[in-house]
């Protein structure tokens, strides 16, 4: 028997078709890498961005100009690095958001992480903070808004995947408000300009520091949740099941919500509200290696950190001006969604 | 004693839903709790699997007190094969399956293939091996609640819980399960399950407990307990006993004048 000894070999069909397309996404992510430090105003070809970032490692002969080094590790490097970060920790969020509430709609935008990460941006633009403030402020004001949304939700009484949710929507409408509030008693000729641009999401003028700061965070979330995939799997049975086959549930929830949080948190400070990857880029991975965690995530993250890259490409490319990036995934992550959604072999 | 109850009471707030009620349940047992619907069987079933706290009297398996078990000790012993539903996202049958083998994985270890093994040799019991590659959601009731007993096996723990497990299966697929489970019991393991069909119960248990207003009605082998009196009580309607070659049968009195 054929598939018997799959079994005995500890690899069944749809684990090793979820392998190849995990290869495959991770092979498409690096070309994709490579060719965005290529893409923009000032030309650099691809055997020296390549030459360029090997020789950051490697004794290797300059064969590149001052100018090609500068736009490439100052200019395009954190900024492609940022995009691939912010993706992936967007698409890992919602897919950990998805599974511990058991609901295909939880994101981190319905949970109300975004908003209270406008709130605090806005906030702090107000307040006449400067950069690092502002992205500070940002994740704190996230963190809050999810701390009052779990406690909120776990308060109520009935289906709590379902009244956290709620909360979800209530207190995100609430930091909205609030934001509107702050854009309405801003500075017309320069806070509110800011306030604005902050609230559409840009990865524009990404900064070493900006991979500094987003990395510590990204790295607390991100690490946790991939070491606990095999679980994360058992807590999309519902309550009392995972808890018969020996999870703590209360628990496992909390960590989970918890590094999902710091990846969503950590993501929107550094990048302004930047909607929908958390939501289609799980739907979509989803659909190519199935709800296992154990592939579902990591798929996710890469796919995630691919998605936002050639969107972020678009966005600095497309246009003469810059488009914000949090435009550009809400022009194709909605349509997209529709599309997964309406498809015959639908799943929501 | 594998598992013991005594003086098992719950209130939900003013509520009393179950009074005193003492039972126990050996291994090679397949015991029947029936009642009619909102007796507090599924309490019962509850505060036994450590899902509901605030209960009175204990519950204890070889004399160790279940209240103050972790969630991974009470999994080592009591397995819980739920009924049929269906959650947002579906695993495939082998995977579904795995997640029995949980409470053997610390928290960051994913399934080795020792685990797959256990869970290969706990879908074959079940005559399901055919099925691991499929997707459980698209199974049909009786293949999906196949699954859940394999988890269950796979799972190694001696008592195997279930409430009301054939209510969403056809009647070969209700008979094959129960009959599935019989085996299981005696092959060893202590079965507890709560029925709505008082025929079943007959046909296939070992012991039957009957619950009315929250305390223990009536609780012995089938053939002493199940009498057209017991039946009038939980349920209401009349019936008659008739002797086959195949067992005793219980046929309702449908009254002539309705």
């Amino acid at each position: 028997m054929r598939t018997e000894q799959n079994h005995r070999s500890g690899m069944t069909r749809s684990a090793r078709r979820a392998l190849i397309c995990f290869a495959v996404l991770c092979a498409a992510l690096t070309g994709l890498f490579l060719f965005s430090f290529v893409v923009g105003r000032y030309d650099v070809p691809i055997t020296q961005v390549i030459r360029i970032l090997l020789g950051r490692f490697l004794p290797l002969e300059e064969t590149w100009t001052a100018n090609m080094r500068a736009v490439v590790l100052n200019v395009r490097l954190p900024r492609i690095a940022l995009a691939c970060m912010v993706g992936s920790c967007l698409a890992l969020a919602g897919t950990a958001y998805q599974s511990v509430f058991q609901n295909p709609m939880a994101a981190p935008d319905i949970l109300g992480a975004s908003s209270g990460a406008c709130f605090g941006a806005a906030l702090a633009i107000l307040l006449g903070f400067v950069r690092g403030g502002v992205t500070m402020m940002a994740f704190l004001f996230s963190m809050l808004t999810i701390a009052l949304v779990y406690l909120i939700g776990s308060r109520t009484r009935g289906k709590r995947s379902v009244s956290i949710l709620l909360a979800g929507v209530m207190v995100s409408s609430l930091f909205s408000s609030g934001t509107s509030y702050i854009k309405l008693v801003a500075d017309p000729s320069n806070e509110l300009p800011a306030i604005t641009y902050w609230l559409m999401g840009s990865l524009s003028g990404a900064r070493g520091s900006d991979v500094c700061f987003a990395l510590v965070p990204m790295l607390i979330g991100t690490v946790p949740l991939l070491l606990l995939r095999w679980r994360i799997n058992i807590l999309t049975l519902g309550e009392e099941e995972a808890a018969t086959l020996g999870v703590h549930t209360g628990r496992l929830r909390l960590a989970v919500v918890l590094c999902a949080t710091f990846l969503t948190a950590a993501s929107v400070a550094v990048s302004g509200m930047i909607g929908w990857v958390g939501l289609v880029i799980p739907h979509l991975c989803r659909k190519l290696v199935g709800n296992d965690c154990r592939y579902l995530l990591p798929t996710s993250m890469v796919m995630g950190a691919g998605f936002l890259l050639l969107v972020d490409n678009l966005s600095r490319n497309l246009m003469a001006t810059e488009i914000p990036i949090g435009i550009l995934t809400a022009f194709i992550g909605a349509p997209f969604f529709i599309y997964l959604m309406t498809r015959k072999e639908n799943m929501l | 004693m594998s598992l013991q109850i005594e003086h098992l009471s719950f209130a939900y707030r003013e509520h009393r839903v179950l009074k005193d009620i003492s039972f126990s349940l050996n291994l090679g047992e397949f015991l029947s709790v029936l009642g009619p619907n909102g007796v507090g069987k599924s309490t019962l079933f509850r505060c036994i699997l450590g899902l509901l706290d605030g209960y009175t009297g204990s519950i204890t398996s070889h004399g160790e007190n279940l209240a103050s078990m972790s969630r991974r000790e009470m999994s080592r012993r009591i397995a819980y094969i739920p009924q049929l539903h269906s959650p947002p996202f579906s695993y495939t049958v082998l995977d579904s399956v795995l997640m029995g083998t949980t409470r053997q994985l610390s928290a960051f270890a994913q399934p080795k293939k020792a685990q797959i093994m256990q869970a290969m040799e706990a879908l074959e019991r079940v005559g399901a091996a055919h099925l691991a590659e499929r997707d459980f959601s698209r199974l049909s009731g009786g293949e999906q609640q196949l699954t859940l007993v394999a988890r269950a096996i796979a799972q190694q723990a001696e008592i195997l819980v279930m409430d009301e497990p054939t209510s969403a299966l056809d009647y070969g697929n209700q008979l094959r399960i129960l009959q599935l489970v019989r085996d299981l019991s005696r092959e060893g393991y202590a079965v507890l399950i709560s029925m709505h069909n008082p025929q079943h119960a007959m046909t296939f248990s070992s012991r039957i407990l009957a619950l009315m207003d929250g305390r223990v009605a009536a609780e012995g082998k089938p053939e002493e307990i199940m009498t057209a009196e017991l039946i009038q009580k939980l349920y209401g309607v009349d019936v008659d006993f008739m002797h086959t070659q195949n067992g005793r049968v219980l046929v309702p009195v449908i009254g002539a004048r309705a």
